[in-house]
């Protein structure tokens, strides 16, 4: 038995069993269902482990309560909290306020969730494992992705809510800044690899030198410059804190989700984490190598794994972030995005066009290849920082 | 640079995420109902009074209802009234006692100012944090009953204070005995000094 | 700033941020008019939390208005109550021994470290951190609090001070706890200012936010580390010299730009000055009475007069007006609240600010509702 091939066979074996008129259908149900129960527990553990995470981080405990119902002596150090949380919110009574728009009210966690599932389907989990193998799967990806913005301000006109209204906009504020640098960080990799498909990208990353540095994109300058910003751009997208705006909690008590409670905020909780896996998910494969083992030796551990490890890494720092930023103003959001990181996004797409144009320099041309390539994304960080911040600094003071 | 400042930040809440697994002087938190707090000796929470002894409570109160902290109870939760009759204290002179004494604990905010005007040592700051109840008028208000505590429960709570007051109390019935034989002889000689005696209804 | 409105502009839209908004410190509500996110108008309501203080003290003897001043700024309960203990010791003519003096210092010096790691603590949360900061000033103002408890008995309400002294000695093992706290407590700064100080976020959202001129902070009567932040030397502990400060080696931090920024850097060099103040007066304490034995605890009746008895409190100038017309009870009881007095400037501050704005300068303003309401 070769794990590496197992889920390929497992599906294949429940696939025959069924009529050959059939079988396409079985085939993307099974696929489905296989993705929404394996990233709802991914988003389940991801909530325990973030309120652990940061519980710690803040020297604390985190919960640590919540053990099974039949053998209350068994704490399991709380991680059956999420499960508790869901029924919590199942139970809880879905309140609807009087003057909002119903339809709209109804209709934003809905289709956030939808849209937020949407890009799971052309990230490749595995070598083999891909749900859709679109040949544009990048353009699909982003397509999907910027709709979600979408379903927040559909929640925050239609809660009839002030704060959630502000929300709306700057959701909205926030989406037209942050999806073009996203989208320019990404078009590099495109550049260098020459194709859109995710799957082709993943597998470009592919070799070793000495097998063990492994060859991925986020080790070249270009690749790194745009690994950052494709960071930050994913924060942005996925309204995670330093960019969490739109529910600002000190600001607008809880933007968008204001007038949402029980099972509905639920699925917004949920659809945030759907949208930052899947754009971790995109971070992994396009920068980090996809499903590559980092050393030759390590080939032995399944792709799939790979995969995931990546992903709970880019995950646990977004926590880490989380835990010690402090959030943006509207204004500084937006000019970050238009004066710094486009122009940075900009000038790393001249830099992966050098980067494709110069596979073919050899011996101390490589290193040539490293510092033009180096130069074109510091040289710029460096200056355009120091505009950014300009007149910021630590002070000092003067005692009576 | 730009983006050290935030590099700085972030080492040091990792800092504080190893430190929160071996650091007690980071990580404060107690395990509430399984790590019972320890409370310092001082701690106050509620009042309650003193009797001297357990199995008859209602007999041995200290407090004599001089009303004192009633008058003086800042948010006046305290209620008192007086006996019609008097009975012994622990010297045996006899004294008053509180036929009502009621502390509504919805109303009363620990400031221990009770306990510090009481000149009898009756009424003690207690140790209690946890108390709930499903009524807030009969299940808050607390009677002589249930504020009554032995003085051994103050011992227990707090030894030196409670050692402190049992060395004056037994000081001042030593010194009342003292004073009450020294009456006994002083009129047992001016009894013998005037015969026939016609002073008997002078006894102390 | 525009506050026209015409069919050619959009709609303005009033906001009521509270009395239940996550930061407003308490029940504190500003009713804002927004352009955008821009203020164009901003009205602080406040009185939710009134509860009649200055009355109830003039209905009540000396003593029993004293567990009351805890509850004023319930931050800082032991400086409410050295500030009320002036006000009455000038009124009765009491004087207060050395220890007592002492240990007044080193309580109103904890409780500056208490209050300013709290400010500093919640107003990141208002600058929207996910309470790392906060938990983290929380962490070590729990170590202070428990040493309250082990001394006064509570937390937060201490009831500490009395007329004339104090009310319990501290052992020798809680003064030792103490000091090693407090020779510890540079080492949290250190980490805190690494942590955020320099952080380019923390710069870019309080640098030149909600600038006060030294002219408006006094003309506003803004007392503390708000009017220092503008350059004012104007403490009480070197103006007034009460208590043993004069003994005390001890700098005044002073700002120059009076923003958001200063005025969070004034807590912080304050708290250095204060732990700095605290060791001296662990190394120097003497031992002694700790309360002046002319002064009674029942039936104390002043003659008659008036006093008014202030101290610099962590939020500022702290004063308690006091009117005896010789009974046990004051005639008139007047409470100088520095929260509230510091608030009276937040309109002119947050005017053509975001609402992001608003909320930090409110939290850097430092208020307690439980002292502007009373």
């Amino acid at each position: 038995m070769n794990l590496e091939t197992l889920p390929l066979q497992l599906r294949n074996a429940i696939v025959d069993l069924f009529p050959p008129a059939l079988q396409w259908f079985v085939h993307h149900l099974l696929t489905i269902t296989v993705i929404l129960t394996v990233f709802g527990l991914f988003f389940a553990f991801t909530t325990i482990a973030e309120r652990k995470l940061l519980a710690r981080l803040q020297n604390r405990l985190g919960p640590n309560r919540a053990g099974l119902p039949w053998f209350p002596k068994l704490k399991l150090w709380g991680i059956t909290q999420p499960f508790a949380d869901a029924i919590k919110a199942i139970t809880k009574e879905d309140i609807v306020p009087a003057a909002a728009d119903k339809v709209l009210h109804f209709l934003a966690p809905v289709l956030i969730v939808a849209f937020s599932l949407l890009g799971f389907a052309v990230l490749p989990f595995g070598r083999n494992l891909i749900p859709v193998e679109l040949d544009a799967a990048l353009l699909y990806f982003f397509a999907a992705g910027a709709a979600t913005e979408l379903a927040i301000f559909m929640a925050g006109w239609g809660s009839r809510n002030k704060y959630s209204l502000l929300a709306a906009m700057r959701a909205l504020a926030q989406l037209i800044s942050y999806e073009l640098p996203l989208i320019l960080s990404v078009v590099p990799v495109v550049m260098v690899c020459g194709t859109l498909s995710t799957k082709a990208i993943a597998a470009a990353q592919g070799g070793w030198t000495f097998g063990l540095l492994p060859h991925w994109h986020v080790f070249t300058p270009w690749g790194f410059a745009a690994f950052i910003i494709f960071l930050i751009a994913t924060l942005a997208e996925s309204n995670r804190s330093p960019f969490d705006l739109p529910e600002a909690e000190s600001e607008l008590i809880a933007g968008h989700l204001t007038e949402y409670s029980g099972f509905k905020y639920a699925l917004f909780f949920m659809a945030e984490y759907f949208g930052l896996t899947a754009l971790s998910g995109l971070g992994v494969t396009l920068f980090l190598g996809g499903w590559q083992a980092p050393c030759e030796f390590l080939q032995f551990i399944p792709s799939y794994l790979w995969f995931m490890i990546k992903l709970v890494g880019m995950i646990v720092f977004f926590i880490w972030v989380r835990g010690t930023l402090l959030r943006l103003r509207i204004d500084q959001l937006t000019r970050l995005s238009w004066k710094f990181l486009v122009p940075l996004a900009l000038l790393n797409l001249g830099n992966g066009a050098f980067w494709a144009l110069t596979p073919d320099w050899t011996g101390p041309l490589v290193l040539a290849r490293w510092a033009i390539s180096a130069a074109i994304v510091v040289v710029p960080f460096v200056l355009l920082g120091r505009r950014l911040t300009a007149g910021q600094a630590p002070r000092s003071y003067r005692y009576a | 640079m730009l983006g050290s400042g935030i590099l700085k930040g972030l080492a040091v809440t990792a800092k504080n995420f190893v430190g929160s697994y071996h650091n007690p002087a980071r990580m404060v938190t107690q395990e509430y109902p399984d790590v019972q707090p320890q409370l310092p000796a001082n701690y106050r929470n509620f009042p309650f009074l003193v009797t001297e002894n357990a199995t008859d409570p209602m007999g041995t109160m200290r407090c004599v209802a001089c009303q004192i902290c009633e008058k003086e109870c800042p948010p006046q939760c305290i209620y008192i009234e007086k006996s019609k009759d008097k009975k012994p204290d622990a010297n045996g002179k006899l004294q008053l006692y509180p036929a009502v004494f009621d502390i509504d604990t919805a109303v009363c905010m620990s400031c221990q100012l009770c306990v510090e005007v009481c000149p009898f040592d009756a009424i003690k700051m207690d140790h209690v944090f946890a108390i709930a109840a499903t009524n807030r008028f009969s299940g808050l208000l607390l009677n002589r009953e249930e504020l009554a505590k032995p003085n051994t429960y103050f011992h227990e709570i707090r030894p030196d204070e409670a050692a402190e007051v049992d060395g004056r109390l037994a000081a001042e019935r030593a010194a009342a005995e003292e004073k009450a034989k020294a009456a006994a002889a002083a009129k047992a000689t001016a009894a013998t000094a005037t015969k026939p005696a016609t002073g008997g209804a002078a006894a102390p | 700033m525009r506050a026209v409105h015409d069919e050619f502009h959009g709609d303005l839209l009033e906001v009521s941020m509270g009395p239940q908004h996550p930061s407003t410190h308490g029940v504190f509500r500003m009713v804002v008019t927004l352009d955008g996110e821009q203020i164009v108008k901003l009205k602080p309501v406040f009185g939710y939390l009134h509860r009649n203080h200055e009355k109830i003290a003039e209905s009540t003897s000396y003593l029993s208005s004293m567990p009351y001043t805890d509850r004023l700024d319930y931050l800082c309960s032991m400086s409410n109550n050295w500030a009320y203990a002036l006000a009455v010791e000038k009124l009765g003519g009491l004087t207060v021994p050395d220890r007592a003096q002492y240990l007044r210092v080193i309580m109103a010096e904890l409780t500056r470290l208490v209050n300013h790691s709290c400010l500093v603590g919640f107003l990141f949360n208002d600058l929207g951190t996910s309470f790392t900061p906060l938990l983290y000033a929380f962490r070590e103002r729990e170590k202070i609090l428990d040493l309250f408890e082990s001394l006064s008995g509570s937390r937060m309400m201490c009831n500490y001070q009395r007329f004339g002294g104090c009310r319990v000695d501290p052992p020798p093992a809680w003064l030792a706890a103490a000091s090693a706290l407090v020779d510890n407590f540079p080492r949290f700064l250190d980490e805190y200012e690494t942590m955020l100080t320099g952080n380019e976020i923390m710069l870019a959202r309080t640098q030149g936010i909600g600038p006060m001129g030294a002219a408006q902070a006094i003309n506003a009567g803004i007392t503390g580390p708000c009017l220092r932040a503008t350059g004012v030397d104007y403490d009480l502990r070197k103006v007034d010299a009460y208590g043993f400060y004069p003994r005390f080696n001890f700098r005044v931090p002073l700002g120059a730009h009076g923003d958001t920024y200063d005025r969070y850097m004034m807590r912080i060099l304050e708290m250095r000055e204060s732990v700095k103040i605290l060791q001296q007066a662990f190394r120097e304490l003497p031992a002694g009475p700790i309360m002046d034995p002319k002064a009674k605890l029942r039936g104390f009746r002043p003659k008659v007069g008036e006093a008014y008895g202030r101290l610099e409190g962590p939020k500022g100038e702290l004063g308690f007006y006091l009117i005896s017309d010789g009974s046990t009870n004051p005639w008139r009881y007047r409470v100088r609240p520095p929260s509230l007095i510091n608030l009276t400037l937040l309109e002119e501050l947050c005017l053509g600010r975001t609402i992001a704005d608003a909320v930090v300068i409110l939290g850097s303003i430092d208020i307690v509702l439980g002292e502007v309401d009373r």
